[in-house]
């Protein structure tokens, strides 16, 4: 396909490098040549210097012929310039628009349908919801939810004097007394997809597969404390912040927020009545020691340093917050950070990389194509959901009759409601949803590419 | 440094090289030049051999890490060994019995610079001549820009083809016209390849033999030079000669000109700076040779073919000539020096300065003009109404020194040989151009077999600079490339 991104800032490149790589063909429009400079260098891509909201400009990237716009910079509102006159240019095109001041998100809805907008983002405020979701139901590192939220791909780490440790993998439901599956293993900074007599060692981050109430179940046998959060301490007071304190204001629980900036804290204060705002340094120690750190159930660091954040979270562990979330906007710096106890780590950029790469999968309309894809283990490996249709090949029979390539591994079926872990006995039948990992550098785009029996 | 990524480019490099060979070897087989078949498949042995090892101890590359200075490096060593090895049929097959000589004939070929140690061109094995004539062909538009638009090197590697690209296609600031970079090679071989055909097909037309055809129109497309007949273009018709001046003016325009043709953006194609620079510039040229050797030739119409085929030649740095202009008054000799410097356009198969340099060094030097009476004047130059980056800018007053060094030491260097200033100093305009001959010695009806073989040494490396625009070249010299980080 052919894409035009507008704005080669933190998520254009992101997105760039995303679907470049996917072999579609990217235009990419900035203001700043020496960032454009920059990504041509690195990215087998087109670039154009302007506004991307000019009509020249589009029509020299030539819109016309485009495919998709994503509008990406950073001001909203040019954002949705952009999109109307690519649309006046060329009727037909898809445009995603990132949308991310608070003040616009009660009228995201009504924009999507006035700009015919294909899909409205707002990195933050995914980030807020998925931190959100972390800390609701705390335990787990991360997760990934796929059909219909039936199944899920959680990240768990095996500390010190956990019970999994030296089990085989074979004998893993005699500890933990539930359906479940590990997918994969980060273990050193390497992803391994592991058989049944691999042996779980300390220091290992688990991929475990499952629908959430055998997971749940998981967690409960493992004997991890699975205490509900209830008051939740945030560093930095920026959009993410923002968006964070609404969403678990929803769920009743309480926040507070610390701030460098005054105007700022004031601002948040009349937005949020129900929020406590700090008006302190979180690098300095006595404003996290005054406001006793350690008695909180979950800390957030959030503000627009990433080293920050890294260092409020490794002293929040010091102080045994038992739920730690870090934002790193700059990436996942995977290797360099894996050792270090600071919880959960949230990439806004990612997420939202992600969410369109999936939509522009989804655009391309093939027969099984993948419904949704995941990153995990540091996006070495990929889980990807799919649905079995008519043209699915080996449909009713039993999996140990089945040759599926080496690197592609089936980790769950979902037949209607019900989840099924899968083993040499079962079945997969027209409707059902599957989810496939894979790691990144096999070419799986529909499910029948996990067939052993190859091309269709 | 990425070497085995650079090692796996080289080895890709000379498949190609051992490839290309193959044409020549069948027309030997067929006409029976035993001595020249045997060298042409000694030689894809031996290439093949040494792109085997290098496949080996390349197994596994990494192509992620491959920035600027992979790419030039690698541009630079590709050029080398391209000569280096392509010049084995030369040697092998005894038509040049000297390797020195081999080596400055085939880098002459690839360079498409078409300056000739030979002294005799009419008894070559046909094989041999194909060899020579297809070598202007793949170096004008570039060896490794052919290896992009074939073979995906770039998996997850994205932009480093672009690396390359850079450091072999000619200009100040190469750009793509699509989005990936195997598809824009493939765009500008496609464009290559239509107008060398057209330009076959012409000559066939004029009543030139077929294989005769394929040569003039590779010399002519790659504005390379190698003829057939010693005295080069003078003895075919006007018509050819005719069909030839237009042509090689038209690979010497920036081919992205054609592609705008052909997504019918007229008015971008022909509004264009650069276009509108050089086609003034042949014009005039041409004009004022017209009027100053008009008493040397019996008819107007052979006073303007003579001088507009030479003004062809040298702008488009092609180097085939219709007459020998060394004989001329010494105003056209005058300009026919300045043409040499001139050069096409950028991102053409033509060498020298290029337009677009002197479009953009006139246009610094009258913004300097006039901010030294406007001392706070902020001004930008642009070219077809887009703001040229400073560094661009800075990149392109860096070049003109550059240029102007190697020339100085070049001309010192050889002028140990003893031959008159002129002779040196052309002989170094001619092959540093990339043009072929020069004047005096080195004029159109002489070659550069005088020289000795440390001369002939330093213009093969003028060649190669020139075609590749100094800097692979210059890189390779320099310590900081070859340094490791502590």
């Amino acid at each position: 396909m052919k894409i035009l991104i507008a704005g080669a800032g933190k998520v254009g490149r992101a997105l760039t490098d995303e679907l470049s790589s996917e072999g579609h063909d990217i235009t990419l429009i900035d203001m700043n040549s020496r960032v454009l400079e920059d990504a041509v260098g690195m990215y087998d891509v087109i670039t154009l210097q302007g506004n991307s909201a000019s009509k020249a400009v589009l029509e020299e990237a030539g819109v016309q012929n485009m495919d998709l716009l994503i509008a990406a910079t950073n001001a909203d509102e040019v954002n949705l310039l952009a999109v109307i006159t690519a649309k006046a240019l060329n009727p037909n095109i898809h445009t995603i628009a990132r949308i991310r001041n608070p003040e616009y998100v009660e009228q995201a809805r009504s924009m999507r349908d006035v700009f015919a907008l294909s899909l409205v983002i707002n990195p933050e405020l995914q980030a807020a919801q998925e931190i959100a979701r972390l800390l609701k139901y705390p335990g787990f590192l991360k997760r990934e939810t796929f059909a219909k939220a039936r199944v899920e791909i959680v990240e768990l780490k095996v500390f010190k004097g956990s019970r999994l440790i030296n089990i085989q993998l074979k004998s893993l439901s005699g500890v933990t007394r539930s359906q479940v599956l590990v997918a994969a293993v980060l273990r050193g900074g390497e992803a391994i997809m592991p058989d049944g007599n691999f042996v779980i060692k300390e220091d290992d981050r688990l991929f475990v597969t499952g629908a959430p109430d055998q997971l749940h179940e998981m967690l409960i046998h493992l004997g991890i404390i699975n205490m509900p959060v209830n008051h939740v301490i945030m560093a930095g007071g920026g959009k993410i912040s923002y968006y964070l304190a609404e969403e678990l204001h929803k769920s009743h629980i309480a926040t507070s927020i610390i701030e460098i900036d005054a105007d700022k804290c004031r601002e948040l204060a009349e937005q949020l009545p129900y929020s406590t705002i700090i008006h302190g340094d979180v690098s300095d120690r006595s404003t996290l020691d005054s406001e006793d750190i350690g008695d909180y159930d979950a800390s957030v660091s959030l503000t627009g340093m990433d080293e920050l954040n890294i260092v409020t979270s490794l002293y929040a562990h010091m102080h045994n917050v038992p739920n730690i979330v870090t934002k790193l906007g700059r990436g996942n710096d995977g290797d360099l950070i894996e050792n270090m106890p600071i919880g959960s780590v949230i990439c806004p950029k990612e997420l939202c990389t992600m969410h369109i790469v999936r939509y522009v999968r989804a655009m391309q309309t093939k027969t099984g194509a993948a419904l949704s894809v995941h990153r995990i283990a540091d996006g070495r490996i990929e889980a990807i959901e799919f649905r079995a249709d008519h043209d699915t090949r080996h449909l009713g029979e039993k999996l140990k009759h089945v040759k599926t390539k080496k690197n592609a591994l089936i980790v769950s079926i979902t037949h209607g409601t019900h989840t099924e872990i899968p083993n040499g006995e079962s079945i997969f039948q027209e409707g059902d949803t599957v989810v496939v990992i894979t790691n990144r550098d096999s070419k799986i785009s529909q499910l029948n590419d996990i067939f052993e029996d190859g091309l269709s | 440094m990425n070497l085995r990524m650079m090692m796996r480019i080289f080895a890709y490099i000379l498949l190609v090289e051992a490839a290309l060979m193959l044409p020549p070897a069948l027309i030997s087989l067929f006409l029976h030049e035993h001595a020249s078949m045997l060298a042409f498949f000694m030689s894809m042995g031996i290439i093949l051999a040494i792109a085997g090892v290098m496949f080996l101890i390349s197994r596994k590359a990494d192509g992620r890490r491959f920035y600027a200075r992979e790419g030039l490096v690698t541009t630079g060593i590709s050029w080398i060994l391209l000569g280096a090895l392509g010049c084995l049929p030369f040697y092998l097959s005894g038509a040049i019995p000297s390797y020195v000589d081999a080596l400055f004939e085939m880098v002459s070929g690839f360079t498409t610079t078409g300056s000739s140690i030979l002294k005799n061109v009419e008894i070559l094995p046909k094989g041999v001549l194909w060899w020579r004539s297809f070598s202007h062909w793949v170096g004008g538009m570039g060896v490794l820009v052919f290896l992009m638009a074939i073979v995906s090197l770039s998996g997850k590697n994205q932009g480093f083809g672009l690396h390359i690209m850079r450091s072999e296609s000619p200009g100040p600031a190469v750009g793509k016209m699509v989005p990936r970079i195997k598809d824009t090679s493939k765009i500008l071989y496609w464009i290559y390849t239509g107008l060398t055909v057209i330009n076959i097909i012409l000559l066939k037309l004029g009543g030139l033999s077929f294989f005769d055809s394929c040569c003039l129109a590779f010399g002519t497309a790659g504005t390379g030079g190698f003829g057939l007949l010693n005295d080069s273009f003078a003895s075919y018709s006007p018509y050819i000669q005719y069909v030839t001046t237009l042509f090689m003016l038209l690979f010497s325009v920036n081919f992205s000109v054609y592609y705008l043709i052909l997504l019918k953006k007229f008015k971008a194609a022909f509004g264009d700076e650069e276009f509108k620079l050089f086609w003034a510039m042949v014009f005039v040229a041409t004009t004022l040779i017209v009027i100053n050797v008009r008493p040397l030739y019996s008819t107007l119409e052979e006073t303007i073919r003579h001088s507009a085929f030479t003004v062809g030649t040298l702008m488009s740095t092609t180097g085939y000539a219709t007459t020998d202009f060394d004989l001329w008054p010494s105003f056209s000799k005058a300009i026919v020096v300045l043409l040499m410097f001139c050069g096409a356009c950028a991102g053409s198969t033509g060498g020298g300065f290029k337009q677009i340099r002197l479009l953009l060094l006139w246009r610094s030097l009258r913004r300097n003009i006039h901010t030294s009476l406007h001392p706070s004047e902020v001004r930008a130059i642009c070219v077809n109404k887009r703001p040229i980056d400073e560094h661009i800018l800075h990149n392109t007053h860096a070049y003109l020194v550059a240029y102007v060094i190697i020339v100085i030491i070049s001309v010192l260097v050889i002028s140990l040989d003893g031959f008159s200033f002129e002779t040196n100093f052309t002989a170094v305009m001619a092959t540093l151009n990339n043009i072929g001959p020069g004047l005096a010695q080195v004029g159109p009806t002489c070659n550069f077999s005088g020289y000795s073989d440390f001369s002939k040494l330093v213009l093969t490396a003028d060649m190669l600079a020139g075609r590749l625009e100094i800097y692979p070249m210059l890189i390779l010299l320099s310590r900081s490339t070859w340094k490791r980080a502590r």
